[in-house]
């Protein structure tokens, strides 16, 4: 009995001492891949870790002679958050950065939905997959040359549809810089270029769906209208959902390249996000405290909004992670 | 009752093919459109009340001054060298990053992953990342518009899942064989994985040809803007009127157009070739994501 007792007491120690005897040898036989990972490694800690630590400018008083390690402290510390709170952008951005990204969920949530079935549904697949290629294209295109393509169409001067409008005798309108406008463009110009990438995902759910769900149906009868209803939506309620709810993680992002590339002074009232106006405050009059701390508030609740819609995600049944 | 789900059929299926061919038509006519009055004389454009689909006469006019104007031709350069550089850089660091990372055995790999993964939920924001541009001596150079985006946390992890499940028998035998970890990595590794390649480097490639806003952040030089900001002056320039000078030349119609066009030739003329692959990696991205 002693015997096996010892072989076991040995066989313990050795395999608790095992780890750590190993771990210098083991990350030596790697070094090689180590040696790989260096640039990518570096590229991280650099461009994307630095200014991490950088994003401390926010509670000093930056200036560019002293640099960021050298630039004294704000007085208080919370000075450039204070003054974004307190000034009268605040609300006007927070109130615009929220409802761009409201309005993009609620109207572009169902576009791709709709046309995932359509295709699905549809008895020509030839057809059908020629429609879908053709549909991927806008997202491939610039905003740049999205909003060259609006002005085609909805320029105040030149464009077709204040053409036509002039034809009838109407006042042209002017869709690009007016505030009543300028909203509803962005969130349709966004839903055109991205229903069919968005239906994609969608599509592979609907491919996942057990066939014989469908042959029951027919069985009884149902009608193709009744089977979408009562047996495709309900077999991808769970992607629809899980895909909201990611889409709530970036809320604060609204989309700053499109804006950026339509708006004009004009329609700032409307369109101006926390995005543009750091843009603005910060790499265009040079007050990069003010920047840095408007930046740093938006990751914050960014972050705080990521982690909390993949909690609610897990919870639905799939987070990403 | 079997007649009456046929007709039910039969219309149900003509909704199917209109719906299916509006959505079509809504994605491709406004490029169409704005193709045939990049092709048209103005006043033809006029003359026909506006809508034009297929030009009744041609001009080349536009064209031509977009290649005789002071700043496109030379964006057009700018461009196709973030474009190609860009995306070699891209590719080569993200095997570089992925073969090592999708090995199992590799201590502190899983911390590696979550540094990677970190950056994809928090970031220092626009201000420090330009002074971390700035501090490392690539402002105002082409370099500040391939250096700052030379991974993507996103893309390097579709490419680890990749390399991860290719056979690793495949490996051992190599080894065995004595070939070094570097051969293994460019004479096996990359060759297998292709197909993720082009998604990815596709993905890269898109996202240097449409660079814009690193351009407005780090770069100042107007001989180093790239395509997308020239063209963004040329229409802005003529969409607010208060922001051209007097007396400026206003530019016409059809080069605007014309200007649209030659931004988004490339990918209208190799979209057909390569649309599957961007398919497949909306896959790859919604499923690994």
């Amino acid at each position: 009995m002693s015997m096996p007792a010892t072989s076991d007491a040995r066989g313990v120690t050795s395999a608790r001492a095992a780890p750590r005897r190993r771990l210098p040898g083991a990350i030596w036989r790697h070094r090689v891949f180590y040696l790989m990972l260096l640039p990518g490694v570096l590229w991280f800690v650099v461009y994307k870790y630095f200014p991490m630590y950088g994003v401390i400018i926010a509670f000093k008083e930056y200036n560019l002679v002293d640099g960021v390690f050298a630039s004294g402290w704000a007085d208080p510390w919370y000075k450039y958050f204070k003054q974004f709170v307190e000034s009268p952008y605040f609300g006007q951005l927070l109130a615009n950065t929220f409802l761009i990204s409201f309005y993009k969920l609620l109207f572009g949530m169902a576009p791709p939905i709709v046309f995932a079935l359509l295709i699905s549904e549809c008895r020509y697949s030839r057809y059908a997959r020629f429609i879908q290629t053709l549909s991927y294209m806008p997202h491939f295109l610039s905003w740049v040359v999205i909003f060259g393509i609006l002005t085609a169409f909805l320029s105040q001067s030149s464009g077709l549809v204040n053409r036509y409008i002039g034809e009838f005798g109407g006042d042209p309108v002017p869709f690009l810089t007016s505030t009543d406008w300028f909203r509803s463009i962005l969130v349709g110009s966004d839903i055109w270029k991205d229903i069919g990438w968005g239906s994609i995902i969608y599509l592979a759910a609907i491919a996942g769906i057990d066939p014989t769900l469908y042959e029951a149906g027919r069985v009884d009868g149902a009608s193709r209208l009744r089977m979408i209803w009562h047996i495709t939506l309900p077999g991808i309620r769970n992607v629809i959902v899980l895909l909201m709810i990611l889409q709530l993680g970036h809320f604060l992002d609204a989309g700053f390249e499109q804006i950026y590339v339509m708006y004009n002074v004009q329609v700032y009232p409307v369109a101006d996000i926390i995005d543009t106006w750091v843009y603005r405050v910060g790499l265009q009059d040079l007050n990069f405290s003010l920047g840095s701390a408007v930046g740093l508030f938006k990751s914050a609740i960014g972050l705080v909004l990521v982690l909390g819609s993949n909690a609610l995600a897990r919870r639905w049944g799939g987070g990403i992670w | 009752m079997v007649k009456s789900s046929l007709t039910e059929d039969r219309v149900f299926n003509t909704i199917t093919v209109v719906l299916l061919a509006i959505v079509g038509i809504t994605a491709v006519f406004p490029l169409l459109f704005v193709l045939s009055m990049s092709v048209t004389p103005y006043a033809e454009v006029l003359k026909n009340g506006g809508f034009i689909v297929i030009p009744r006469s041609v001009t080349l006019e536009g064209y031509r001054q977009v290649l005789s104007d002071d700043h496109i031709p030379r964006a057009f350069l700018v461009t196709v060298f973030i474009t190609v550089v860009g995306t070699a850089i891209n590719l080569l660091l993200s095997f570089l990053m992925a073969y090592p990372l999708s090995k199992k055995t590799l201590p502190g790999r899983s911390l590696l992953l979550m540094m990677v993964l970190f950056t994809m939920l928090f970031s220092g924001g626009m201000i420090p990342t330009y002074l971390i541009v700035k501090a490392t001596g690539i402002l105002n150079s082409v370099w500040a518009l391939i250096v700052p985006s030379a991974i993507s946390a996103f893309n390097l992890l579709i490419m680890k899942s990749f390399v991860e499940n290719l056979p690793e028998e495949l490996f051992e035998s190599a080894r065995v064989d004595g070939a070094k970890e570097w051969r293994i990595l460019f004479q096996l590794v990359v060759p297998l994985s292709v197909p993720v390649m082009l998604t990815v480097g596709l993905f890269y490639a898109v996202q240097h040809w449409n660079t814009l806003l690193s351009a407005i952040m780090y770069v100042n030089d107007r001989s180093l803007y790239p395509l997308q900001v020239v063209l963004r002056e040329i229409l802005v320039g003529a969409e607010s009127l208060d922001l051209v000078e007097a007396g400026a030349k206003i530019p016409s119609e059809t080069f605007k157009m014309a200007a649209v066009i030659i931004s988004t030739l490339p990918m209208i003329i190799v979209y057909p070739f390569i649309q599957k692959y961007f398919r497949k990696g909306a896959m790859l991205g919604s499923v690994k994501g």
